[in-house]
């Protein structure tokens, strides 16, 4: 009987590719954003909203993770934004080793911002490095204002939280000061944001931080 | 269910080390799980069952030990160290939220015993 000790990271595998990616991206400048929530929350109505109003000459592209369909892809493309579909064909998550072989799909010289729009789970995600520079979570109202403490990890490693359906508000029992008072506590750095993709309340805010990251990133910040 | 991806990728490592170490089967595997991680010991213990059943490189009666890892913060301006209770991350001592979170985040492989 033989003990070897390896003290090998589990993700080791899926952590050496994503920092290839964000080699890659650091190369190039681009601003990668890893966009996360549950399903439904509204992940592709708000990029839907953000492209709209993204400042003139950010030029943005999309890589959009479903279990299967090209329907949120198609949602994107009509609004003219390079975008590759990424279908995980019932893994929940994306991983790093996903994502290296679409970026051959992109002419990357002429992308400032890539939004990852991760398949709709706010466990699993959490626990797979892309090369991102930041992650976003999308929480909408309408799931309750216990989220953040029932799945502390996603709100922990997050650099902003949209909160989304903010005009549904007077309909549900959300409690949102007790809402962003348990994200603070979890993450006292996250920014947050409340917004609507339905109405566009709130999308200033949340669009100037974007396109701050990436100006940011572009001039190697 | 991405315990089971982690386990994918934990039994492609153990082969690989043990092909190295000319082990041929494996009765043993110690896993460190922190507590601020999504990853859960039962759903891991499912997956392994699942590659035990399938894959010779583990013994038919091969263990998995998990050793979780609680979640341990030092406060950056008092300096106080603790454990994290309820995901309140903010110090109990000097109610700063100036937190860095220094154990909890660990998901490796610790060791794995074999002939």
């Amino acid at each position: 009987m033989v003990r070897v000790r390896l003290a090998t990271p589990m993700l080791q595998e899926n952590d050496e590719v994503a920092r290839e990616n964000r080699t890659l991206f650091q190369e190039r400048g681009i601003f990668v954003l890893n966009l996360m929530s549950s399903p439904g929350s509204g992940k592709t109505s708000t990029l839907e909203r953000t492209i709209e109003q993204l400042p003139d000459g950010l030029r943005l592209a999309v890589i959009e993770g479903d279990i299967y369909t090209t329907r949120d892809a198609e949602r994107i493309e009509a609004r003219g934004v390079p975008v590759v579909q990424i279908n995980t064909a019932g893994a929940c998550h994306l991983d790093a080793r996903m994502i290296k072989p679409t970026l051959d799909d992109f002419d990357l010289g002429a992308i400032d911002l890539l939004i990852v729009e991760n398949v709709g789970n706010l466990v699993c995600p959490a626990e797979f490095d892309l090369g991102e520079d930041a992650r976003a979570v999308v929480l909408s109202v309408t799931e309750g204002n216990d989220k953040p403490m029932k799945y502390p990890l996603i709100f922990r490693l997050a650099r902003a939280a949209l909160i989304n359906k903010i005009d549904l508000l007077p309909y549900t029992d959300c409690d949102l000061a007790e809402l962003e008072r348990d994200m603070a506590m979890i993450n006292p750095e996250l920014k947050m944001f409340q917004v609507s993709a339905r109405t566009g309340q709130g999308f200033e805010a949340w669009v100037a931080w974007l396109a701050e990251q990436t100006e940011k990133k572009k001039r190697g910040g | 269910m991405h315990e089971y991806s982690l386990m994918e990728g934990v039994v492609r490592q153990l082969r690989a080390s043990a092909s190295e170490n000319g082990i041929k089967q494996i009765s043993r595997v110690g896993l460190v799980v922190g507590k601020m991680t999504m990853a859960v010991p039962d759903p891991l213990q499912f997956a392994f069952e699942v590659f035990r059943q399938q894959d010779p490189l583990l013994k038919e009666d091969a263990v998995l030990e998990i050793r979780e890892e609680p979640i341990m913060c030092e406060c950056k301006d008092c300096h106080h160290s603790y454990e994290i209770m309820n995901y309140e991350f903010l110090c109990p001592s000097c109610s700063g939220a100036n937190i860095k979170l220094v154990g909890g985040r660990d998901l490796y492989i610790d060791f794995y015993e074999g002939e």
